[in-house]
């Protein structure tokens, strides 16, 4: 087997690992333990990316998610106090449809995935650097109208996230 | 077996299902928005796998903007969150049932 795909079966296990003990950790039941949880998934996904030759998404993964957004958790966490989750009345008929439900979802995507004949190259050249990535952005032209949206869908959610955490709604 | 698209798309289909079997399963608001991010996340893993085996960089392209949004996402979403503990001094599901009818 070829380093690559040692490095995928590495990075795929840690990235399911680390999913797994983001939502059912079974020695935590503290949000705290799950953030941590999820920045370490998001780093192993990181490196799936770098695997998939996606290197500025890997980049803008780890500081984006990793750093950003998971800092901003962190935060509210904190900000809430939260006391450790106690168990509650365990909904049983809820968790058993729900599990259901999920694997039958899982079994159908498995299947569909395995079944057709996904088309795919044999051996992609495809490299997703910060170079290419720009040059589609902004030379294709398909792109800046949704580049524009995106600025102004940010400034649109600053502003409006200033205006939930004032001290009285009115 | 060489590593192929089917593997990516795999972790990402079971990164999925782990996200909504946490939306499901947990009580807490903000584990179940945590879980979300990994649903999104696995979105973002399997259009980057198709943009690798299709040689065709729009799928990363989609994935850098599905990443800019879910940033601003997180921030609205969370500063709800915010404004509803202060409400009802509580981040569980259970709690929040004012729209049940």
């Amino acid at each position: 087997m070829a380093l690559p795909d040692i490095l995928f079966y590495l990075f795929a296990f840690l990235t399911l690992l680390f999913g797994v003990l983001v939502v059912a950790n079974p020695f935590s039941r503290n949000p705290v333990t799950s953030a941590m949880f999820l920045v370490l998934t998001i780093c192993a996904m990181a490196g799936l990316f770098v695997l998939l030759n996606a290197f500025f998404l890997a980049a803008v993964q780890i500081l984006v998610y990793a750093g950003a957004v998971m800092v901003l958790f962190l935060f509210v966490i904190m900000l809430l106090d939260l006391k450790e989750e106690q168990r509650r009345k365990i909904n049983l008929f809820g968790i058993v449809t729900g599990t259901g439900a999920v694997l039958g979802l899982g079994f159908l995507l498995t299947r569909t995935i395995w079944g057709g004949d996904l088309e795919q190259a044999a051996n992609p050249r495809v490299i997703g650097d910060t170079k290419a990535l720009g040059l589609e952005l902004f030379t294709k032209g398909q792109f800046l109208l949704p580049f524009e949206i995106v600025s102004v869908l940010l400034l649109v959610a600053m502003v409006g996230v200033i205006l939930l955490s004032k001290k009285e709604l009115k | 077996m060489n590593v192929g698209l089917e593997h990516y798309l795999t972790v990402s289909a079971m990164l999925f299902c782990l996200g909504l079997l946490g939306v499901i399963l947990r009580r807490n608001v903000l584990v179940i928005y945590m879980s979300l991010e990994l649903m999104l996340n696995a979105a973002n893993l399997a259009l980057v796998a198709f943009s690798r085996f299709n040689e065709n960089l729009t799928g990363q392209m989609m994935v850098f903007f599905i990443i800019t949004v879910a940033a601003a996402e997180v921030a609205v979403g969370l500063a709800l969150i915010v404004a509803l503990y202060r409400k009802r001094q509580s981040a569980h599901v259970e709690d929040l049932t004012s729209l049940k009818l």
